[in-house]
C-alpha cells in the first residue's frame, strides 16, 4: 500500500522550507521509502521490548566538579548575528 | 622505493625511531602528495599545511631531546569533517555550518593531538554522514582514486580515498550504517567500526545518537589495532562511552586462526544484487581461513532481511532530532531577510541542508509523528531489539562472523543518486553491526575479476571483542597478501 504523506504538515513540523519541486518529489520519494521500510511491520514483535541503545547502561554519573566551561566571547563567535553579547534572532512575539 | 607517504604507521613509527627519517620528511611526503592528486580526489575540505608542519617540528625536538612517544607520534592523520577542532573550521559536509568554527577538540583528536599526532587536514563527507557514495557533500564528491569516474563509497568517502591515495597514512571516520567500512571496501583500506561506545562521540557532530560510532580508517589491520588503542578509553564526557580505560590492541594479534569458529552468512551471498566478482573473492578468502585451522560453518541471521527497513526508521527519526539544532541562532548559516524566527529557522534549514538530509528530516519527522509512532519509530525498535538477538543466538555457534562488506564494487558517479532506495543497499551488510552495536573491520581481500576493483572482506565479532576481530582479519591479511595500489598513486611502488 503506497503511504500517502502531507508532505506540508511535516515540512512545517521539521521546520523546513521546501520549494514546490521538493515537496513533489519527496512526497513520491517517501512513500517509497516507507512502503520498504514498512516491512518491519510483517514481524511479530508483540512481547519483543525495543532496543534504545545498543550497550544499554543507565545512571552514568561523573564527579559533580565544576571546571571552567566556553567564555562568552567563545559561545557567541559563531553566531549569525549578536547583540549586547546575546545572540539575536527576528522578532518571536507578535506586536499588536 | 615507496615513498613515505606510501608506508603504513608502523613502518614509519620504525623509521622514525631509528633516525632513518624525521617527522618533517614524513609530512612532507603527504603534504606533496595532497598536492599532487587531490585537485582530482578533492578527497579534504581544509588541508592544515601550517599546522602539520608545526606539529612536525615539536614531535622531531621532542624525539630529538630523547622523549618517549607514543606510536601515533608524527603519523600524518586525516580527519572526517563530522569531528570538531578546535579552531579548524568544521563543516559535516554541510552548507549550514559552511562558517562554523568549533570552539573545542573532539576527544579522539584531542587525544591524539596530545600524542603527537599530526593532522593533514579535514576529509570530504557525506552530508552529515548521510550518504554511501559522498555525492551528497554540499562541497562536490570525492572521487575513488581507483577510477576516478567512480565513487569512494560513504560517507567517510574522503578519510578512505585520503588513505588509499597516501594523502594521510591513517584516518578517522564514523560509522552509523556502514560509513568506515563500505568506503574502506570500496577503496582498498582496512576500515574498523568497534563497539559501541569504545571510542568517546564527545566533539563528533551527532546524526544518529544510538547508531553514531567513530572508527579507524588504514592500510593495515596492525594499524587499525595501533589507531583504536590510542583514542579508545572511557570519556567522561560521553555518557555512552564504555567504562574502562583503553587497552592494547595490538597485543595477541598474530595468535593465528587455530581453534576459531567462524560463521559464513550465506544468506546474503544469494540476494539480488551481489556482483559476482565479489562473490568470487569472498569465497576465495573464505576457503582460505578454513585452510588456516578455522572452522568455517553457515551461519542465519533471520531477521538480518528486515535490518534495512529499521535502519532507514531509526536513523532517519535520530536525525530529525539531532539535527533540530541547526537552526540559524547560535551558529551556522542564517538565511536573511526572513520577518519572524520561525520563518527564519525554515528558510534558513531549507537553503542550509541539502537534498538527502532533508529527506532524511523528512522521513524522521513523519515516522515521529503522531499516529505514526508505533507503526513505523516503536515497530523498528522490536525488530532491532530481533537482530540483537540473531547475533547473540548466532554468537553461541562462533566466535565471528564472516560477509563481503558491500554487494559491490565501487559504482559510478551518478549511478544510484536518482534511486534513493538503490543507494541503501550498499549498506545492507554493515548496517546489522550498527544496529547491534557489535565490532566489525572491513580488509580488502583482493582485486574483483569482473572489473579489477577492490572488495571488503568483513569480520563481525561479539560485543566488545575487538581483539578476536583484529586477530582473524589480521591473519586473514598475511595470508593474502593483498599489496595493490591504487593506479592513481604515482610510482607508489616504482
Amino acid at each position: 500500500m503506497p503511504v500517502e504523506i502531507d508532505v506540508d504538515h511535516v515540512a512545517r513540523l521539521a521546520r523546513l522550507e521546501l520549494t514546490p519541486e521538493e515537496r513533489e518529489r519527496y512526497r513520491e520519494q517517501l512513500a517509497l521509502i516507507l512502503e520498504h521500510a514498512a516491512r518491519v511491520q510483517e514481524v511479530a514483535a508483540e512481547d519483543v521490548p525495543p532496543t534504545l541503545h545498543p550497550v544499554p547502561r543507565s545512571n552514568v554519573l561523573r564527579p559533580d566538579d565544576h571546571r571552567p566551561g566556553l567564555s562568552r566571547e567563545e559561545a557567541l563567535a559563531g553566531a549569525p548575528e549578536v547583540e549586547d553579547d546575546r545572540f539575536k534572532v527576528p522578532r518571536i512575539v507578535e506586536m499588536e | 622505493m615507496a615513498e613515505l607517504c606510501d608506508l603504513t604507521a608502523h613502518e614509519l613509527a620504525g623509521r622514525l625511531r631509528s633516525g632513518e627519517a624525521t617527522t618533517a620528511d614524513v609530512v612532507d611526503s603527504a603534504l606533496g602528495r595532497v598536492t599532487a592528486v587531490d585537485e582530482r580526489l578533492h578527497a579534504f575540505l581544509v588541508v592544515t599545511e601550517d599546522l602539520a608542519r608545526r606539529q612536525a617540528g615539536r614531535v622531531d625536538e621532542l624525539r630529538a631531546r630523547g622523549e618517549p612517544l607514543p606510536p601515533t607520534a608524527g603519523i600524518p592523520l586525516a580527519l572526517k569533517d563530522v569531528l570538531c577542532t578546535r579552531g579548524i573550521r568544521t563543516t559535516a559536509g554541510s552548507k549550514i555550518l559552511e562558517p562554523y568554527v568549533p570552539p573545542y577538540d573532539c576527544t579522539p583528536w584531542g587525544r591524539l593531538d596530545r600524542g603527537g599526532a599530526v593532522l593533514v587536514g579535514k576529509t570530504n563527507c557525506d552530508e552529515f554522514a548521510m550518504g554511501s557514495s559522498n555525492e551528497n557533500s554540499a562541497y562536490g564528491p570525492v572521487r575513488n582514486p581507483w577510477d576516478p569516474e567512480r565513487v569512494p563509497g560513504g560517507s567517510s568517502g574522503g578519510s578512505a580515498a585520503a588513505v588509499a591515495a597516501g594523502e594521510a597514512v591513517w584516518a578517522l571516520g564514523t560509522d552509523t550504517g556502514g560509513s568506515v567500512r563500505q568506503p574502506a571496501s570500496l577503496c582498498g583500506v582496512v576500515g574498523l567500526k568497534p563497539t559501541y561506545g569504545r571510542i568517546s562521540r564527545f566533539g563528533l557532530i551527532a546524526f544518529a545518537s544510538s547508531l553514531d560510532h567513530v572508527g579507524t580508517l588504514t592500510r593495515d589491520v596492525r594499524d587499525a589495532a595501533t589507531l583504536l588503542s590510542a583514542i579508545a578509553g572511557n570519556d567522561p564526557l560521553d555518557a555512552t562511552s564504555l567504562p574502562g580505560p583503553a587497552a592494547d590492541y595490538a597485543e595477541g594479534l598474530d595468535a593465528g586462526l587455530a581453534g576459531l569458529r567462524i560463521g559464513v552468512v550465506e544468506d546474503w551471498l544469494s540476494m539480488e544484487g551481489v556482483q559476482p566478482g565479489v562473490r568470487d573473492s569472498f569465497h576465495a578468502a573464505v576457503d582460505m581461513l578454513a585452510g588456516m585451522g578455522a572452522s568455517v560453518d553457515r551461519a542465519e541471521l533471520p531477521h538480518a532481511d528486515y535490518a534495512l527497513s529499521a535502519y532507514y526508521l531509526i536513523a532517519p527519526a535520530e536525525c530529525s532530532s539531532n539535527l533540530a539544532r541547526f537552526d540559524g541562532v547560535r551558529y551556522g548559516f542564517r538565511a536573511p531577510g526572513a520577518s519572524d524566527v520561525v520563518e527564519m529557522n525554515m528558510r534558513s534549514r531549507g537553503r542550509g541542508f541539502g537534498d538527502e538530509v532533508k529527506r532524511r528530516i523528512m522521513l524522521g519527522t513523519y515516522s515521529l509523528s503522531a499516529g505514526y509512532y508505533d507503526a513505523y519509530y516503536g515497530q523498528a525498535q522490536k525488530v532491532r531489539t530481533l537482530v540483537i538477538r540473531d547475533y547473540e543466538k548466532a554468537f553461541e555457534r562462533f566466535d565471528l562472523l564472516v560477509s563481503p562488506t558491500s554487494p559491490t564494487t565501487a559504482f559510478k558517479l551518478g549511478e544510484k543518486t536518482e534511486n534513493p532506495l538503490a543507494m541503501y543497499l550498499s549498506d545492507v551488510f554493515t548496517i546489522p553491526s550498527d544496529l547491534s552495536g557489535t565490532p566489525a573491520i572491513s580488509i580488502p581481500c583482493g582485486l574483483a575479476a569482473d572489473d579489477g576493483l577492490p572488495v571488503g572482506f568483513q569480520f563481525m565479532g561479539r560485543l566488545e571483542d575487538e581483539r578476536t576481530v583484529l586477530r582473524a582479519a589480521f591473519a586473514l591479511e598475511q595470508e593474502l597478501g593483498f599489496t595493490a595500489r591504487p593506479p592513481l598513486v604515482p610510482a607508489a611502488a616504482g
